[in-house]
Order: C-alpha cells, then structure tokens, then sequence
C-alpha cells in the first residue's frame, strides 16, 4: 500500500512549503493516495501549505473543493494547484488558488559536466542588472554586459557588445585568462585574484582585451592584431 | 468590448508611477475610453490621492478579495469623467493579502466592461511587483534619467523577459533638457542604449505635475502643461496612434528664455 501511494503521489519540500506531485492516474486514485500519505504522518502534515502540481489533470470546482476541505480537516491548507489543463487552472482561480509557485531559480537548473579548456557557454542575448551567469570554462556574450550584472568564467570572456557590469575571468585562479570586449568600460574587471577598478569610460570606445600582464597586474589594452599570438 | 490590462511599473521607488498611472488614466478617459485603475500598492496606497478620490473610498481591492463586497462596489468613480474607476489599495493590510491569481481573476472580470484596465504597480521586485505583472497585456517601465533608477528599470526589464511577458515599453520621466544638454544628466538616448527596449514617451520636468498631484488633479487635464502634453501623447501611442514625438530642446530656446524674462513661465 505505501509503494502504491507514494508511486501516484510524491511530495517535497519547496521554499513556500510543501509540493505534491501527481502521477498521471485517476483523480479518485490520486486523492485517495493524497490523503492516505498525510494520514500516515498526521503531525508531519499539520498546518503545512501544500502546493499541488497535478499536471493534466481536469479538474472541477467540486473536486477541488472537496480535497481542499478534506486537507483542511487535516491542517493542511491547499493554496497552489499547477496544471498544464486550462480547465483546472480556471477552476483554482475561481477558487482564489495560485496557479505557479515560484520556479527554481535558472542557475540552479543547469550542472555542468565535462567542462574542458575549449568549453565555451554561448550567451545570445544581453545581460541586465541582477543577473549572474556562472560557467566553469569559457562565456562567450553576444550582446551588452550591463552594470549590475555579474559573469564569472574558470576560463575566459569574450564579449561582442560593450562590457558595463562585472566580469571575472579565471575565477578558480587561472591567470592566462582574458577578457575581450568590443567596449570594455565595465565598473571592475578581475582575473583569477587580481583586481581592476581602474576603467574610466573611454571618450571613443574601441575593442579592448584585459589580461595580467608580466608584472602581474591586470591591465586593459586597446586590441591589436598582434596582441592573441 | 474587451480591456488591455496595463502596468507601470519601474523598480526603483519615487520616479513617477503613480504620477504615470493617474495622468495616464485621465487622458485615456479625456479621449471618451473607459478606464479601471488599480492601485496595486497595498499598505502604501497612493493613487487615491494623487486621483483625488481618497474620501470617497469605502471597499478596497482586498474587500473585493477577500469577498466583503462586489466588485463595483470597490470601484470609486472619477469626480470628472464618468467612465473612469479607480479599485484603491488597503492601507491596512499588506502585500501577502494579495495572490497573482487573485489580480489574474479581477482583471478578468473587468475585461469585459472596459477599455483599459491600468495597474499601479508598488516599487521593488517582490510579491507586490509579481502580483501586478500576473495579469499584464502590456507592460510601461518607468524610469528617471538617473544611473540608479536606469539600473533598477534594467533589473526590471530582466525579470519581465524570463517571466515571458514580453518586451515592456519605456517612458522616461522627470528629463530636464537644460541638464542635458550641459551634461549633468543622462540623455534619453543613453538611457536606451542601456536599456534596449521601446520607447513609448519621455516626460519633461515640469513643476506644475507636483502642484496637480497634491491638489488631487492630474496634470494631463491642464493644455498648457508640457508635462501633460507628453502624457496625452503617450496615451495617444497607447491607443495605437502614430504621435511624434516632442522637442525637448522648445524648452531650452530663445522663446522659453522669453517666456521666463516675460514671467510667464
């Protein structure tokens, strides 16, 4: 009985409570299922906020408000029902019930494996304030780098729009790392632990490739030809 | 008859959102649309004054919710236009009393009865921010020629891209085109080359938006204001019209100087 009831219904912990997720069965069965999982650990359940993702699912008035009345006289309140059905979505709004809970945060989404010295994560779009982009190997950028905005490589950067916000290549010490840019006047550059907070709008900007140079400090050139070999 | 539901939002607090919202609202029902505003700051309520509609609010957004009245009753009409409402915030209750779903459902069943429905969204990126964006068809970023503003809108902006409610358009307020033209602020062209997106007006600053809002009557509604001129445009555009848009320069020339020896400015 208790494999059946957590193979229909599984649920998590999420940061605004509680997540069931459906499988794909009937709504009797699933209900049943429900409510079989919280009478097994009654104290577990009380007072929780459950959210419901019950993915297509069509479901009415009358069986949302039957469940919610059968958690809430178990403590539970119901307050987000997901589904892809516009039928349910419907119904939960008329219901005053969330139909999206918050989603997982996009970095958090993606791990990166086999990540080598020629990996490079190409980024087609511009960078606005708040957003952080991490990538263990190179980030290649096309489009502008606002101030606010945060991209941190293990390699190197490359970017083909002008450069406002923070950008750290080498992050995990790699100092042959560099950082191009068709306008480099970000607000602070660093390379692997060094630190750059020098640049001043150029009058006309140009491209311009930041790297240690052999005294060890981090330094911005306008781009040569000759510069890369 | 069904409602484009609009809201302006814009990140960084007191760079005119309210202001945009009531003149906004005004010179759409000026042009005989008729028109909801929602005041979507709840716990800091605003709109109703700068509306000049604050003694007569009885039920607010979150009675309607919350089911202790319907929602016409909510629904304050305007002194001057007949088909202009304003649904004020509680000033007692807070964000939380609100859900997405709930602005999702009342814009719902405004769609049918109106032309616009305007959303007065609250400063920040939080719940309240998230509550007005649910139910928007379009969304105007407001933001001041100022770096910290320009980066708040940019954050703004970000957030309405991965939300998938499309590209917002862009109104800029509060330009003084005597600092701009001396250098001593942002440009309207380098606040969009920073943020990308499309224009849709750039407001003068103009003393006169201040007086209308303490005395409860939007600017728009007076001719000679440039300020109000600039919103009618931007009501025109919202109403698809093609509006040109307007010399910021006219008033930095020799006729404004006249106008200024002259005492008439």
């Amino acid at each position: 009985m208790m494999d059946q009831t957590t193979s229909l219904v599984q649920i998590k912990g999420i940061r605004d409570g509680l997540l069931a997720t459906f499988a794909d069965a009937a709504w009797e069965d699933l209900r049943v299922a429900l409510l079989a999982q919280i009478d097994e650990r009654p104290t577990f359940f009380q007072g929780a906020r459950l959210a419901m993702d019950v993915g297509a699912q069509i479901l009415k008035v009358n069986d949302l408000v039957d469940l919610r009345d059968f958690l809430s006289e178990r403590g539970v309140s119901l307050w987000a029902v997901i589904s892809e059905s516009p039928t349910t979505e419907h119904t939960s709004q008329l219901l005053g019930l969330a139909t999206r809970i918050s989603k997982p945060r996009p970095e958090e989404r993606k791990r990166f494996t086999d990540v080598s010295d020629e990996t490079a994560l190409f980024v087609n779009k511009t960078i606005r304030s708040g957003t952080r982009i991490e990538f263990p190997g190179n980030i290649v950028v096309l489009g502008d780098v606002n101030p606010g905005s945060e991209i941190i490589a293990e390699g190197s950067v490359i970017v083909w729009g002008r450069v406002r916000g923070m950008i750290h290549a080498g992050a995990k010490g790699d100092r042959n790392a560099v950082i191009c840019a068709l306008d480099l006047s970000a607000t602070q550059l660093r390379i692997a632990d060094e630190v750059s907070a020098m640049l001043k709008p150029p009058k006309d900007p140009r491209p311009e490739i930041a790297s240690i140079n052999s005294e060890g400090r981090l330094q911005a050139e306008a781009w040569k030809q000759a510069t890369l070999s | 008859m069904t409602a484009q539901v609009i809201t302006v939002t814009s990140g960084k607090g007191g760079v005119g959102k309210t202001t945009a919202v009531a003149n906004l609202a005004n010179a759409l029902a000026m042009d005989g649309k008729r028109v909801v505003c929602i005041d979507g700051d709840i716990g800091l309520r605003n709109l109703d004054v700068v509306m000049g509609l604050e003694n007569r609010i009885v039920y607010d957004i979150v009675d309607v919710i919350e089911g202790r009245c319907k929602l016409r009753q909510a629904m304050i009409r305007d002194k001057h236009y007949p088909e202009l409402y304003l649904i004020p915030a509680a000033q007692t209750r807070d964000k939380n009393a609100v859900s997405p779903s709930d602005m999702v459902r009342i814009c719902a069943d405004l769609r049918p009865d109106a032309d616009f429905v305007i959303i007065d969204s609250p400063a920040g990126i939080e719940r309240g921010f998230r509550n007005s964006i649910a139910a928007a068809d379009r969304v105007l970023v407001v933001t001041n020629p100022e770096v910290s503003a320009v980066r708040d809108a940019d954050r703004v902006v970000g957030i309405l891209e991965a939300e998938e409610k499309g590209s917002p358009s862009l109104i800029i307020n509060r330009l003084n085109p005597v600092l701009v033209k001396n250098n001593d602020m942002l440009s309207a062209e380098d606040v969009l080359d920073l943020l990308g997106i499309q224009l849709i007006g750039i407001v003068p600053e103009d003393e006169s938006v201040i007086i209308g809002s303490n005395r409860g009557a939007p600017v728009v509604t007076d001719p000679k204001s440039r300020a109000g001129q600039a919103f009618r445009n931007i009501s025109k555009r919202l109403q698809g019209q093609d509006v040109p848009f307007m010399d910021m320069e006219a008033q930095t020339g020799l006729w404004n100087a006249i106008q200024r020896l002259t005492g008439r400015k």
